[in-house]
C-alpha cells in the first residue's frame, strides 16, 4: 500500500482579488490566488521549484493601503486584504520594468517577454541608442553548457538552484553591484576552474536562455534550432537506481537537450551530470 | 558542506592578517600546513555547523586583509573561505559588493576624494584633478572618487587609507582572540586612542624610534582624514598619512557648542539648552570618568530602576520616533521586539551613516562615544537583548577608534559584560565596520552584511522585530535615536515630550552644509523653521535652493524658508526631513550638475537586486546627462521619461533606495523649475 502524504491541513485565507472573493490556503502567495483565478500576472524570477526571490518586480500588484506595490510572487495573502492586479499603477510599473529589462539585455530567448511587451505597450527603444546594455560575450569554456550573460536578467534562480535550495554546490553567486552585478563563479574565472559539477540544474531553471546547452547554443548559431520539429519524450534515466525522470528533446532523431519534469516528487526537475549530459552513447550508431 | 578550493595560496602576510582575527587554523582542513600537524587531521575534519556559524566573520576577515595588504587576492580569499567554511563563489560575491575592497591588485594607499554634493560645490573636481596630476600608482597611491565621506562641514574632503601591519588590535574581536605573539611589540590600545585624541590621526607613526623594531618597514596601517583638503594637504596626507595634521576636535563640527550666540533663541519655540550636544566639547571623549562626571550613566541607573517595561513606557510616552529617516515610533518597535517569544533578541545600532550630507552620527560618536554605549545598553535592556552590534561606517576611522576605546573601557569598568552595573544583566557590544555601501544603511541589508552575505535588502514582511539579525527578533536604531533615550530617562518622558511639537517631540540634530558661513551639526527643538536654522548657520551668497533630507530627500525654494522642521510640517509641505540634512546652494552652483551627481550616486549605490532600481537608476542618470545643458522643450521628452521611470522606481523597488532615488530630481524639476 502506498501512503500518500496529505500534509497538515491548512486554514483558508479569505481576501478580495480584483473585486472577487478569493480563498487560498494559509501561507499562499497572492500569485497562487491569481493563478487559481486564471489571471495572467507576468513573472520572470519566480520559479515553480524555487522559493520566490522577488527580484524582477514584474509581478507587482496593488494592495490597498500599501505605500508601494507588492510583489505577487512573494507577498503572502492575508485575511481581508484587498488586491488589484490590473490597476493603471501596477500596469505602469510592469511596463517600465519590461522596458528597462528589454533595453538592457537580450530578451530574444526569454519565452513570454515579447508577448508581455506587446500586451503592456512597452517601448524599450525609448531610452535611445546610447542606453547602457549588459554587453557580455557568450562564455563558451566547456563542452556542456554556455553562459551568455548578455541575456541575463539577474533573477538569482541559478544561484538558488546551485546553492542551498537544490544542489548545494555553491559554484555561482552574484558578484559586483548595481548595473555591474553579474552571475559569476569564484574569481570570475572559467567554469572549468570552479566548483561546478555540471549537473545543469541552473540551466533547467534559467528563464532567459542566458544558460543553455552547448548543443542548443551551437544549433541556434547555425540556424538549425527548431522547436517545432522537436519531440519530447519523458523516460527514466538508466544510470543509477534513483530513477530520475528525463525528458529527451529530440530533433531529427538526435537528442538535443535533456530536461526533467518539475513536478517529479523526488527530483523536482533536478538531475546530475550523467542524466543531464550523458546521452551520447544513445546516438553512437557505429 | 563539500567545498572546492582553487590552487591559490595566501602569502604569509595574508595568512597572518586572517589568523590575527580568527586565531590559528586548527587543522590542515582549515588551511594549516600539512607537514606540521599531527595525524589526527587525517581522521576527522572539524567543521560542520560550528564552522559554518562563523560566517559572520567574513566581512571582518575581508577587512583584515584589506587593512593589511590593500586588496584581496585569490589565495587570500580562498584561505578565508577555508577558515570559515564559506563557498569561494559566495565570498567573491561579498568581496566585490563593497566599494572599499578590491579583488585586483592596487597600491597600498588609497586616497578617497569625496565628489559628492557639498564637496563638489566646494571644488572637489578641481581638487581631484590637481591631486591626480601629482600622484599616481607610481607613488603607490590610488585615487578613487568617493561618495559622501560625511565631512560636509569641512568640504572638500579626502580620506587616506594605507594598508599595512596593524598598529593596534583589530576592532572586530573574534570570539576566541588569539594570544598576540610578541604582545610587547603592540602598542596598548589606550595609548593609541590617547594618541588619536591628542593629535595623531588614529595610527601610530612608523619607525618613530620607540624601539618597536619597525624602522625598516614603513608599512603600518594608517588612516588620515584631510578636510578641508587642498591639493597640497591631500598629497601630503596620501604620502605620509601618519604625520598628517590632526583632525579638528568634534566640537568644531557643532558650532553651537561654546557659542551661546548660536543657542537657539527662536520665537516659535521655547529656548532650551543643548541636550544631545551638551557633552561635545566639554567632556573628554576618551575618558569614562569625565563622561560620568558630566551626567553619564545616570540614565542607565534610572533604566534599571524602571525595569524593561518601564523604559519602554517612558520612550513611548516621550513620543520618540526614529531619526534615521523613516520616523517610526521607537517605543512601538521596542515593545514589538520585547514581546517576541523567539530568543535571543538582538540590538543593532545603525551607524552606517552614508546619506550624502549627513554627519550628525559621526559628530556624536566622535564627541560623545560613551553616550552611545550607554544608550545601546538601555535599549538592549528594555528589549531583552544581550548582544548588541554597532554597524559603523567604514569611512569613519576616528569614530571607530573612539568607540572601540569606549567599549573597551566600559567593559573593564563593568558597564558592559556579564554583570552590567552589578545588576545581573549581561550585555556586550560588538563593533562591525561597513566597507563602502550606502545600501547597508537599509536595515535588512545591514543584517545581511553583518551575517557575511551581500548587503542586499530582504523583502518585508517579515519585519526585523520578528525576523532580523540571524533570523531572530531584532531592534535596529539609528545613533541619534538611541542617544535621545538618555534625556528621556534623565528628564522624564513628560519633560522630554514638552520639547518640540505634539507630533514631533524632542530635540533634533540638523546637518547644515553648503553655502553657509558656519556649517555643522545644529541642535534645535522640533518646530523651528528652516529659515531660523539657516539664520543660525548664516547663509552666504544668493540662496538658490535648499536640499532637505539628503540625496533621498527633496529640494525646496528660498521662498519656502518658513517650513517648520518637523515630521508633520515637512510632510505637509510635500518634502521630507529625512536624516536631517539641510544643504544650502547659492545661485553659482549649476543645478543640473548637482542633479546628475545625485543620479550618479544612486546608480553607483544600487545593490542591483531588483530591476526598477538596478536599471532605472542608470536610465535616470543617462536622461539627466542628456539634458544637462538643455531647457524647455528640448528637455521635455527626457523629463517625461524621467517621470515614468521615477514612478516605477518609487512604486516597484524592493527598498527605500530605489523608492527614493527619484525624489530629489523630481523636486528640483517641480519645485525649483530646473530645466525650465
Amino acid at each position: 500500500m502506498t501512503a500518500i502524504p496529505l500534509g497538515v491541513p491548512r486554514r483558508l485565507v479569505e481576501f478580495t482579488l480584483d473585486g472577487q472573493e478569493a480563498r487560498v490556503p494559509e501561507g499562499s502567495m497572492i500569485l497562487d490566488a491569481c493563478r487559481a483565478a486564471g489571471k495572467d500576472v507576468p513573472t520572470l524570477c519566480e520559479g515553480d521549484t524555487l522559493a520566490p526571490k522577488n527580484a524582477c518586480r514584474v509581478c507587482v500588484v496593488d494592495v490597498e493601503g500599501a505605500r508601494t506595490l507588492a510583489p505577487a510572487c512573494s507577498r503572502r495573502a492575508e485575511p481581508g486584504m484587498v488586491v488589484r492586479t490590473d490597476t493603471e499603477r501596477a500596469r505602469h510599473s510592469r511596463k517600465v520594468v519590461l522596458e528597462l529589462l528589454a533595453s538592457s539585455v537580450d530578451l530574444s530567448t526569454t519565452e513570454p517577454a515579447a508577448r508581455w511587451i506587446e500586451e503592456y505597450g512597452a517601448e524599450p527603444d525609448r531610452f535611445g541608442p546610447d542606453a547602457a546594455r549588459v554587453d557580455e560575450e557568450p562564455r563558451v569554456d566547456n563542452d556542456l553548457y554556455v553562459r551568455d550573460y548578455g541575456k541575463c536578467i539577474l533573477c538569482y534562480k541559478c544561484v538558488d538552484a546551485c546553492g542551498t535550495q537544490w544542489q548545494n554546490t555553491f559554484a555561482i553567486s552574484v558578484a559586483g553591484r548595481g548595473f555591474d552585478a553579474r552571475i559569476a563563479v569564484e574569481h570570475d574565472g572559467p567554469l572549468t576552474d570552479s566548483a561546478c559539477v555540471y549537473c545543469g540544474n541552473c540551466v533547467e531553471v534559467c528563464p532567459t536562455g542566458a544558460l543553455s546547452f552547448k548543443s542548443e547554443y551551437d544549433m541556434r548559431a547555425a540556424g538549425t534550432w527548431d522547436e517545432e520539429r522537436q519531440t519530447e519524450t519523458t523516460t527514466v534515466c538508466a544510470y543509477c537506481g534513483v530513477g530520475c525522470n528525463l525528458t529527451l528533446h529530440v530533433q531529427d532523431n538526435e537528442i538535443v537537450k535533456v530536461t526533467s519534469p518539475h513536478d517529479n516528487p523526488v527530483t523536482h526537475g533536478n538531475l546530475c551530470i550523467k542524466g543531464r549530459f550523458g546521452y551520447q552513447h544513445v546516438q553512437n550508431r557505429d | 558542506m563539500d567545498l572546492r578550493f582553487g590552487d591559490g595560496k595566501p602569502t604569509d602576510e595574508e595568512r597572518a592578517a586572517v589568523d590575527a582575527l580568527l586565531g590559528p587554523p586548527e587543522s590542515s582542513w582549515a588551511g594549516a600546513d600539512r607537514g606540521g600537524t599531527d595525524t589526527a587531521d587525517l581522521r576527522w575534519a572539524r567543521g560542520g555547523r560550528e564552522a559554518r556559524d562563523r560566517r559572520d566573520q567574513l566581512l571582518p576577515a575581508l577587512h583584515a586583509l584589506n587593512d593589511r595588504v590593500g586588496w584581496i587576492s585569490e589565495g587570500a580569499l580562498d584561505y578565508v573561505c577555508r577558515r570559515l567554511t564559506v563557498p569561494p563563489a559566495e565570498a567573491y560575491g561579498v568581496a566585490t559588493f563593497y566599494a572599499m575592497f578590491s579583488v585586483r591588485p592596487r597600491p597600498a594607499t588609497v586616497l578617497h576624494v569625496c565628489t559628492d554634493l557639498a564637496c563638489t560645490a566646494a571644488g572637489a573636481d578641481e581638487l581631484s584633478a590637481a591631486v591626480a596630476a601629482r600622484l599616481g600608482p607610481e607613488n603607490g597611491v590610488r585615487i578613487e572618487r568617493s561618495p559622501c565621506l560625511g565631512l560636509c562641514e569641512r568640504a572638500p574632503a579626502a580620506l587616506v587609507i594605507r594598508a599595512g601591519e596593524p598598529s593596534c588590535p583589530t576592532p572586530e574581536g573574534s570570539p576566541t582572540p588569539p594570544a598576540p605573539e610578541g604582545a610587547s611589540a603592540r602598542p596598548a590600545f589606550e595609548d593609541v586612542a590617547v594618541q588619536a585624541e591628542s593629535g595623531g590621526p588614529g595610527a601610530a607613526a612608523p619607525g618613530d624610534g620607540n624601539g618597536k623594531g619597525r624602522l625598516g618597514r614603513p608599512t603600518l596601517h594608517a588612516t588620515a582624514v584631510c578636510a578641508p583638503a587642498t591639493p597640497d594637504t591631500a598629497v601630503h596626507a596620501a604620502t605620509t598619512p601618519e604625520s598628517a595634521p590632526t583632525e579638528p576636535a568634534a566640537r568644531t563640527a557643532a558650532p553651537q557648542t561654546g557659542n551661546p550666540a548660536l543657542t537657539p533663541t527662536i520665537p516659535t519655540t521655547p529656548t532650551t539648552p543643548l541636550i544631545l550636544l551638551r557633552r561635545i566639547g566639554t567632556t573628554d571623549p576618551t575618558s569614562l570618568d569625565d563622561y560620568r562626571a558630566h551626567g553619564g550613566y545616570t540614565a542607565l541607573r534610572r533604566a534599571f530602576a524602571l525595569g524593561p517595561a518601564g523604559v519602554i513606557r517612558e520612550v513611548t510616552d516621550a513620543g520618540l520616533v526614529g531619526r534615521g529617516g523613516a520616523a517610526f515610533p521607537t517605543g512601538r518597535k521596542w515593545q514589538a521586539t520585547s514581546a517576541q517569544p523567539d530568543h535571543p533578541h538582538y540590538l543593532v545600532c545603525n551607524a552606517d551613516e552614508s546619506e550624502p550630507g549627513t554627519f550628525k552620527d559621526r559628530v556624536l560618536m566622535e564627541g560623545d562615544p560613551y553616550a552611545l554605549v550607554e544608550a545601546m545598553t538601555i535599549a538592549a535592556y528594555a528589549t531583552g537583548a544581550h548582544q548588541g552590534h554597532l554597524y559603523l561606517r567604514g569611512e569613519y576611522p576616528r569614530a571607530l577608534a573612539r568607540l572601540t576605546h569606549a567599549v573597551r573601557q566600559a567593559r573593564t569598568r563593568g558597564l558592559l559584560g556579564d554583570d552590567v552595573l552589578g545588576q545581573g544583566y549581561a550585555f556586550d557590544i560588538e563593533i562591525r565596520r561597513g566597507a563602502g555601501a550606502y545600501i547597508c544603511g537599509e536595515e535588512t541589508a545591514l543584517f545581511n552584511s553583518i551575517e557575511g552575505h551581500r548587503g542586499e535588502p530582504r523583502s518585508k514582511p517579515p519585519f526585523p522585530v520578528e525576523k532580523g539579525l540571524f533570523g531572530k527578533p531584532t531592534v535596529e536604531n539609528n545613533v541619534e535615536t538611541l542617544v535621545n533615550v538618555l534625556p528621556i530617562l534623565t528628564m522624564g518622558a513628560e519633560a522630554y515630550a514638552a520639547i518640540g511639537t505634539p507630533d514631533s517631540t524632542g530635540p533634533k540634530l540638523f546637518c547644515v552644509s553648503g553655502t553657509v558661513a558656519r556649517p555643522g551639526v545644529y541642535e534645535l527643538p522640533f518646530g523651528a523653521t528652516l529659515g531660523e536654522l539657516l539664520a543660525l548657520a548664516g547663509v552666504r551668497g544668493n540662496l538658490r535652493a535648499v536640499l532637505l533630507g539628503g540625496a533621498a530627500g527633496g529640494f525646496v525654494r528660498p521662498d519656502e524658508l518658513d517650513i517648520p522642521l518637523t515630521f508633520e510640517g515637512t510632510r505637509e509641505a510635500g518634502t521630507t526631513l529625512g536624516s536631517g540634512v539641510v544643504m544650502a546652494f547659492d545661485d553659482t552652483v549649476p543645478l543640473p550638475r548637482l542633479l546628475l551627481r545625485i543620479a550618479e550616486f544612486f546608480r553607483d549605490e544600487s545593490c542591483g537586486q531588483c530591476v526598477p532600481c538596478r536599471v532605472g537608476t542608470v536610465r535616470q542618470e543617462e536622461a539627466l546627462h542628456r539634458i544637462v545643458d538643455r531647457t524647455g522643450t528640448d528637455a521635455a521628452p527626457d523629463i517625461a521619461l524621467l517621470r515614468e521611470v521615477g514612478r516605477a522606481m518609487r512604486d516597484a523597488s524592493i527598498c527605500g533606495l530605489g523608492q527614493t532615488a527619484w525624489n530629489a530630481v523630481e523636486s528640483a524639476i517641480d519645485r525649483l523649475g530646473a530645466y525650465r
